[in-house]
């Protein structure tokens, strides 16, 4: 694994000396940063905030938005919220997962794509949403999914 | 300005396609010259789903609604409809639409989808930041006489008196005192607060304002969830806004009372709902409850009172204190008094936001807002509120009235206000498993009957929809229900038992075709299945053809379906677009 250049850390982690409560936040924008909080940073923290390493690593794994490995370019996440559900998200997230050949919360081997579920996202008028990056898919089915994948591979390859 | 042009723009607007809406509207309005006699009005979400929609205001048309427009219509409408004065017949929103606001009281919501969120002026306009101006001639105390007389009670779940919560911490020993407005929103199926925040976030701040005045606060913090950022990009504006304007931030609007505002982003995980675990995050900890007393009114953030209220009891406020006390109780019922927003989802044909006031019955909000069932031929079967501390209600149930207590004595909640309606093609005991699924991921493991006792009924329904239930596993899921409900420490732990008891409560025959006959009589559970064609009931329509997404399914014009198994990955995608119920 390459080594992650700190620099950013350290300026980030300025910014959040002497106020109280900012870890979450701090590694919110940590990871905005990277797309993931490397190990590196961990220390970095412990080091300039005086927080111990278990500490943050007590957020980091507790928290299910942050991530200790890099993502794929696209992160796909097919929304389980109820209403998702019942109208067929789960098989749709099952399917997703067969053809990636990947498991929830897992990256494919190219790195283009990690598979997420998530709780709901408030969108259940439109059920089953997929959404990749920042895209929604509303009233989605596993045809359409497939559809969506295969968008993805052409642009991400490109 | 003589045209108006009013384009729905929250998350499902945005994510249906309205950005290029808007864009091809002013590519369109440009080329024919009349960009400057038209006004385009980026709104919120207006709480029906109709991909985008579409208003238009002209002195001689009045207002006309277009329902799922798509970019390649808007050169058609700026045509006939803002250059001819024809409304474009295809496009306008039909009966379905009309049907879901007829019966709607929109206090809350008022503002939805009929203002530009992004501009205080419009806020202003609609009448905001006037409940703001009004208090100052009046005594704290006077406020939360008038909140408590209202009967506004905390719309984030538990129900609570709002004013009663904000004299108990106007009371408590201890300064500074915060103001905590919990936009967590996490129940899977509740999008109101989403929507609120989006649409009209000056009514939440001015909700929150008044609140600091009333109980002696100077800082407000909103707790947001990291997965709305359309909401904490306009909420962020909104602030900055007011600040502008002198109705946030020092001397407020020249008086001798100071009050700011922030927000703190959640982080993924649904426990952070629950009061004390919120608070545990705001200061950089890990979200875990704790026992209570002490009440946050007491010692809350930083170990300070702390009034923690929801999204739309702050949304409730300014209008209890513009119109009083006696106006708002005059809606609702004898101890629910206002309205309530739902959010409608699930195999119903209007999918969305709908506020009522308290005391409609179930039926009248699925049948009345939501239309009723989108495929009639499948029929309902259950209605899901609460999300996963509520409970599953069978269509005998569906006359009595929304309000806390009725809902309660049927083992369901009010909750935040999801509610799901789930049809013959739905499996209760998949769903309770769906919902214990969700709380064990969710439990923070803090408690031992919620991190233990949850996974063990886990463990039994996912036994039951394997087919290898057995009898007495039902009563073990009764007991283990009814203790966890009793012994856990928070409010997850205490509800998180309902879907499964609920479900044992009405729907007990699903379960027992599930352990005695190893069928799924909803055809959901993979594996009571057997992914045959029932020639008897199949109609020959290639259905099921169509959806295959591995090509499993032989089928040809005028012949009967038959499914290859070698190919088949059971992915049900036949099965439920089957209307006819032939496979099994
Ligand atoms: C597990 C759990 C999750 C909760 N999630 C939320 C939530 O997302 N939003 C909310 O307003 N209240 C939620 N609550 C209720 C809060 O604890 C609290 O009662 C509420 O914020 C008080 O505000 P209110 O009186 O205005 O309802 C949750 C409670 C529990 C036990």
């Amino acid at each position: 694994m390459k080594t992650v250049d700190l620099c950013d850390v350290k300026k980030i982690v300025q910014r959040y000396r002497d106020k109280k409560g900012v870890l979450i936040p701090l590694l919110q924008e940590i990871q905005s940063e990277y797309g993931f909080v490397p190990e590196e940073s961990v220390n970095v923290i412990s080091k300039e905030l005086g927080i111990f390493p278990v500490e943050i690593y007590g957020i980091l794994t507790f928290y299910a938005q942050f991530y200790l490995v890099p993502r794929g370019k696209y992160t796909i996440r097919v929304c389980q919220g109820t209403a998702c559900y019942i109208m067929g998200g789960k098989e749709i997230l099952d399917h997703i997962s067969n053809k990636l050949g990947v498991e929830v919360d897992g990256t494919t081997n190219d790195g283009l794509f990690s598979l997420e579920r998530v709780a709901c996202l408030g969108c259940c008028g439109m059920g089953p949403v997929v959404v990749v990056g920042e895209d929604f898919h509303g009233r989605c089915t596993i045809q359409e999914g497939e559809k969506i994948l295969e968008e993805y591979r052409v642009k991400g390859t490109e | 300005m003589t045209t108006k042009i009013f384009v729905c723009m929250g998350t499902s607007g945005i994510s249906s396609g309205a950005e290029e809406v808007v864009r091809i509207f002013e590519q369109e309005l440009e080329k024919h010259n009349v960009i400057d006699t038209c006004k385009i009005v980026r709104t919120g979400d207006r709480g029906l789903f109709r991909d985008v929609l579409v208003d238009i205001i002209t002195p001689k048309l009045g207002r006309i609604t277009y329902e799922y427009i798509k970019p390649e219509n808007v050169p058609q409408i700026v045509e006939e409809h803002i250059l001819g004065e024809t409304p474009v017949k295809k496009f306008q929103a039909g009966e379905d639409y009309q049907q879901f606001f007829a019966d709607q009281k929109r206090i809350v919501l008022s503002n939805c989808g009929e203002i530009d969120p992004e501009n205080i002026e419009e806020y202003i306009a609609s009448r905001g930041y006037d409940a703001l101006k009004k208090i100052f001639a009046i005594t704290p105390d006077q406020i939360i006489e008038s909140v408590e007389k209202s009967g506004l009670k905390g719309r984030g779940g538990a129900g609570f008196s709002t004013g009663l919560k904000w004299k108990f911490c106007k009371n408590a020993q201890g300064n500074p005192k915060y103001i905590v407005c919990n936009a967590d929103e996490g129940d899977p199926g509740a999008f109101m607060d989403r929507s609120i925040l989006e649409g009209d976030p000056h009514s939440v701040i001015e909700g929150m304002i008044i609140a600091g005045y009333a109980i002696g606060a100077t800082q407000g913090v909103v707790y947001c969830r990291a997965e709305y950022p359309l909401a904490i990009k306009r909420l962020n504006k909104a602030i900055s806004q007011a600040k502008e304007k002198g109705f946030l931030g020092a001397n407020i609007l020249g008086n001798n009372f100071s009050f700011d505002i922030t927000i703190a982003q959640g982080a993924g995980a649904f426990v952070c709902g629950e009061e004390t675990a919120l608070l545990a995050s705001i200061e950089g900890r890990r979200g875990m409850p704790k026992p209570k007393p002490p009440f946050p009114a007491q010692q809350g953030l930083w170990g300070k009172p702390t009034v923690i209220n929801n999204v739309e009891t702050f949304a409730n406020v300014r209008h209890i204190i513009m119109h009083g006390a006696e106006w708002f109780s005059s809606v609702g019922t004898q101890n629910s008094k206002g309205t309530k927003v739902f959010a409608l989802a699930g195999k119903i044909k209007n999918t969305g936001l709908a506020e009522v006031p308290m005391g409609t019955t179930i039926r009248q909000l699925i049948y009345g807002p939501g239309g009723g069932m989108v495929r009639k031929k499948i029929g309902f079967k259950a209605v899901q509120m609460g999300g996963p501390s509520g409970g599953c209600l069978p269509e005998s149930l569906l006359d009595i009235p929304i309000d806390y207590e009725s809902l309660n004595r049927t083992g369901a909640i009010m909750g935040s206000g999801g509610i799901i309606i789930m049809d013959q093609k739905t499996c209760m005991v998949d769903v309770a498993r769906y919902f214990l699924a969700f709380t064990v991921e969710e439990s923070c493991g803090k408690c031992v009957p919620c991190r233990i006792g949850l996974k063990r009924m886990l463990e039994v329904l996912e036994e039951i929809t394997a087919g290898r239930g057995k009898e007495e596993h039902l009563d073990f899921l009764q007991e283990m229900g009814e203790s966890i409900k009793e012994t856990a420490l928070c409010g997850l732990g205490n509800t998180a038992p309902n879907p499964v008891l609920t479900t044992l409560k009405y729907f007990k025959d699903e379960y027992i075709a599930h352990i005695k006959e190893k069928k799924c009589p909803a055809g959901v559970c993979v594996d009571l299945l057997k992914f045959e064609v029932i020639q008897e009931k199949c109609v020959k329509c290639g259905q099921c053809y169509k959806v295959c997404p591995v090509g499993a399914v032989e089928w040809k014009k005028k012949e009967y379906a038959a499914i290859n198994k070698e190919k088949c990955t059971k992915c049900k995608s036949c099965i439920m677009a089957c209307e006819f119920g032939a496979i099994e």
